[in-house]
């Protein structure tokens, strides 16, 4: 079973942050339009190699166009993409150093596993006596050796999805994009493939592009995610950062649960705020704060239930502390979350690990409580 | 370009040799019998240049449509035809649907026996199996002598060469082309509606006639088409299984040109016969448009 | 296992027997001692051997043999490269009148595509023969072929085709080594069914028919006007014969593929 590979974590991978670095994949103002549907508009990113990518958004958000349009089988209708420094425009797909993994593996069904594997070898300009090894190379790399006589109607379905990484990993390209690659497998077989990819995807080098709607599979895999939304990318940055510091409403509720309180914003020290949300309490304190805020501008500051502490008194140590009324506790074995609503009528939410095993829990419906967080422990968002 | 040659190819053929030869036909419609060869006139002299095609276009004329309308042969036979087309596909689909719903309804391994014996007939001459029927329908022929046997009838029926064989020879020849489409149609229906039907108080009849048979719509349709528009101009049949009562206007063409030689005429018949189904023809088209689009 | 229902099962007896019952006699009669059909004189064969001895009969079932391989052959190609402009084309000028001249043919009245197909060659000054015949044929027949493949290209996986040109075939390649082979049995059906159409025509093929071209159809429709020929007795037999055998075939074949590949399915889930 894959395990996620152990590296000493001396250098950091951040070839975005290198001013020197060029980008394998330029999308330059890309727009794309589909008669009088815009899917993509005026788009610009820079992919760098070895990156493991993730366009992740909703259904209908553009990130299929822009996969399919890296693969070759959609032009853009405004704008160039260039792969490796080389234009891209007018460039059929199977003159491309890029091969995709198909959402439905697109296996051929009248060929074996092994000719699946070699069908592009044969038609590129490896020598024929090479191209068995290469299939051998990519069957012992995906833990398909057995099977390589069989055809996709007699193996298993997450069988077929390993075929399809093999073939499609098999000429070695620069850039492999994957559609949605894990949606047909069950939850445990999705852990350990999303494991497996990270580690090919770092054995062989190749940069990956993934597309999905799963926020955890991005999150987990991806080295950097673009959070995308009808045909626009709201942001793009590690997963880390987009989880801890979104810049946006949009992208703080795509990705996770968060708390969202309307309020207004007044300064009160260096990028420091204090968000009034409602009359006749204390307004919330935020500190490091990235953006600046307009004196009294309209914001909404957002919060992560984890860091939310819910106890029966109020602690000394937090800037922030609320009180409030449990009305929904909702019990998941590892976690507690706690609806909690405030005196102005707002619904916060709470999660804390249940890190004690007794039975009796301290807090239960109709409880008052208190809610604290530290002023670092959320953001300050303008629309 | 790849693409541009690629629809050329099926394009141009049938341009060349399905398209342009109903413009000849029409334009043969317009002419003149002649003893000659071809046997009729003018003939398109390209080399007198512009004179020679105005001569041309001025020798046309509509005399052959006149005469189609004088002579009471002509419009007797479009009726007539018109007549069996109707009364045969309403007797091919009375038969069809029985058969096609039997089908449809039979356990699953047995449906792919089904279908093959439905197939088979249609894979063997159509040319055979009509004659078959000369040797059933004689009045020495096996039917009378059936009955005959049994004591139903003393004397034997005339039933060949009236229309009543060629009503018989033609629900015969053309049922796999009914059945096809219904069965296809019927096939697709979901059993639970019937059920869902049932519970809510139909009869297993009311439930059939107010979910399974409009529902079964397409098929009909489609069926309707593949009989209808062909037998209109059938010749095989009412030529080997009617009598000279047997007023059909594929048989009224091919003894046009055949046996009296005048092209223009036939061709004029022809063209008269076109118009009347164009239409049929352009809905049987549309029809199948759109159900090819409704599966893709 | 449904049970049919008495009015079913009545309705597909009748409705077979019906189908079948002719065919079955003309089998039997070709056995008859005697010419006639009121009569069975006894068990014989003898009308095969003077069906056989027939030299007319041989040289016309050897010319709508080729006639039928060539023109099937070629419609089949024809019709191909049609169900793919149909399916695949998008939109191009005059594709409205393409799929029209496509579906036409299907349900125009023979008497028709007979008459405008033999002014056409009678225009152009071809002589009739073997040649015309065959134009003829494939005409009507790459009609059928494009419906039947066609409907199965329309329910074809296009990521198939898709994936085929991401590993770096060009659009040939992609349908020679992706596409054909797997619609390859709509393709094989499209070319028997031009093959059956073929062998089996009687009017466009006396349109089109020269003096040294007779067609077996042709043959059979002029012993045949006059009334019961035991010789043909005798040729339709050995044709249904034919037909019976490969539709069987055919069909325990397929039935067999169908059973291996889902008892193989059953094994991996």
């Amino acid at each position: 079973m894959a395990e996620p590979s152990s590296k000493p974590n001396t250098t950091v991978f951040a070839p975005w942050t290198d001013p020197n670095a060029v980008p394998l994949i330029r999308f330059k103002n890309v727009t794309k339009r589909f008669g009088d549907f815009t899917a993509i508009d005026d788009l610009t990113l820079d992919i760098y190699e070895r990156e493991f990518f993730a366009l992740l958004g909703p259904s209908g958000c553009g990130k299929t166009t822009m996969m399919r349009m890296l693969a070759g089988f959609e032009n853009p209708t405004d704008g160039t993409i260039e792969i490796g420094g080389q234009d891209m425009t007018g460039v059929p797909p199977n003159l491309r150093a890029v091969n995709m993994m198909f959402q439905s593996y697109a296996l051929f069904p009248h060929l074996s596993v092994f000719d699946n594997i070699a069908f592009g070898l044969k038609r590129s300009d490896m020598p024929k006596t090479e191209i068995p090894d290469r299939v051998n190379e990519m069957l012992r790399l995906t833990r398909l050796e057995k099977f390589a006589k069989r055809k996709p109607h007699q193996i298993s379905g997450g069988q077929r999805q390993r075929v399809a990484l093999a073939r499609s990993l098999a000429k070695a390209p620069k850039l492999l994009l994957l559609d949605e690659p894990l949606g047909a497998l069950d939850k445990k077989l999705r852990e350990e493939t999303q494991f497996e990819l990270m580690d090919i995807q770092e054995k062989t080098g190749t940069t990956f592009v993934i597309v999905t709607h799963d926020q955890e599979e991005a999150m987990t895999v991806a080295s950097r995610v673009a959070v995308m939304d009808a045909g626009i990318i709201k942001q793009v940055d590690t997963p880390a950062a987009i989880y801890e510091a979104p810049n946006s409403v949009y992208v703080a509720d795509f990705i996770g649960d968060v708390n969202l309180i309307e309020g207004t914003a007044s300064a009160s020290g260096e990028h420091a705020y204090d968000i009034t949300y409602a009359e006749g309490v204390p307004p919330i304190k935020v500190s490091e704060c990235t953006q600046d805020v307009a004196e009294g501008a309209r914001v909404t500051f957002a919060i992560r239930p984890e860091k939310i502490l819910v106890s029966q008194t109020p602690p000394e140590d937090r800037a922030n502390t609320l009180e409030g009324t449990i009305i929904d506790i909702g019990y998941l074995g590892n976690l507690s979350t706690y609806h909690v609503e405030l005196p102005g009528g707002q619904m916060v939410k709470a999660t804390m690990t249940n890190s004690s095993r007794i039975s009796r829990r301290d807090f239960t419906w109709e409880d008052k409580v208190w809610l604290s967080f530290r002023a670092s422990a959320g953001v300050v968002l303008g629309e | 370009m790849k693409r541009a040659a690629l629809i050329l190819l099926p394009y141009s053929w049938l341009i060349a040799l399905f398209l342009i030869p109903f413009v000849i036909v029409i334009k043969i419609s317009l002419s003149d019998i002649a003893l000659a060869i071809p046997p009729y006139t003018p003939n398109l002299d390209l080399s007198q240049g512009w004179a020679g095609i105005k001569a041309f276009f001025a020798q046309l004329d509509f005399d052959n449509f006149r005469f189609l309308t004088t002579d009471d042969l002509y419009w007797k036979a479009y009726l007539s035809s018109l007549r069996i087309a109707v009364v045969s596909t309403l007797l091919t689909l009375c038969v069809a649907y029985p058969l096609a719903y039997g089908m449809a309804r039979a356990p699953d391994e047995w449906r792919p026996t089904l279908m093959m014996l439905v197939i088979l007939p249609f894979w063997s001459s159509f040319l055979i199996r009509v004659y078959s029927w000369k040797a059933i329908l004689a009045n020495e022929g096996l039917l009378n002598q059936f009955l005959m046997l049994i004591g139903v009838i003393d004397t034997p029926l005339t039933i060949l060469n009236t229309n009543t064989a060629v009503y018989i020879g033609i629900v015969y020849t053309y049922l796999p082309f009914m059945v096809l489409p219904l069965y296809s149609a019927l096939e697709k229906l979901d059993g639970s509606l019937l059920e869902a039907a049932e519970d809510l108080g139909c009869t297993r009849f009311q439930a059939f006639w107010l979910i399974t048979f409009p529902l079964s719509r397409n098929g009909i349709i489609a069926g309707c088409f593949l009989v209808f528009i062909p037998v209109m101009g059938e010749f095989v049949i009412p030529e080997l299984l009617g009598g000279s009562q047997t007023l059909m206007i594929g048989k009224v063409l091919w003894e046009e040109f055949f046996s009296n030689r005048d092209w223009p005429v036939a061709s004029a018949v022809a063209v008269l016969l076109l118009a009347i189904l164009v239409v049929p023809i352009v809905l049987f088209q549309r029809n199948e448009e759109k159900q090819r689009e409704a599966e893709g | 296992m449904r049970r049919l229902s008495w009015f079913n099962a009545t309705s597909l007896t009748l409705g077979f027997a019906f189908l079948y019952m002719p065919m079955i006699i003309l089998v039997v009669y070709s056995f008859n001692e005697s010419r006639l059909v009121t009569v069975w004189a006894g068990f014989s064969t003898k009308w095969y051997g003077e069906l056989f001895r027939n030299e007319a009969f041989l040289d016309a079932a050897w010319v709508t043999l080729r006639v039928a391989v060539f023109s099937s052959t070629l419609a089949t190609i024809l019709g191909t490269a049609a169900a793919y402009v149909l399916v695949r084309g998008g939109k191009f000028f005059g594709k409205t009148l393409f799929s029209g001249m496509i579906y036409a043919p299907l349900v125009m009245p023979d008497v028709i595509l007979g008459l405008s197909l033999l002014l056409l060659f009678i225009a152009v000054g071809l002589d009739r023969g073997m040649l015309t015949i065959i134009l003829a044929h494939t005409t009507f027949a790459m009609c059928y072929v494009a419906v039947v493949v066609s409907s199965r290209l329309v329910s074809f996986d296009r990521s198939l085709e898709e994936a085929a040109l991401d590993l770096g075939c060009t659009p040939w390649d992609a349908f020679r080594s992706v596409t054909l082979p797997i619609i390859a049995p709509a393709v094989i059906s499209g070319w028997l069914l031009g093959f059956t159409l073929s062998l089996d025509d009687l009017v466009i093929a006396s349109f089109a028919s020269g003096p040294s071209s007779t067609t077996l159809p042709i043959k059979i429709f002029s012993a045949v006007r006059l009334g019961v020929s035991p010789e043909i007795n005798a040729l339709s037999s050995i044709l249904i014969g034919f037909v019976t055998i490969g539709v069987i075939t055919f069909s325990i074949s397929t039935k067999r593929a169908v059973v291996r590949r889902q008892r193989e399915e059953n094994a991996v889930t």
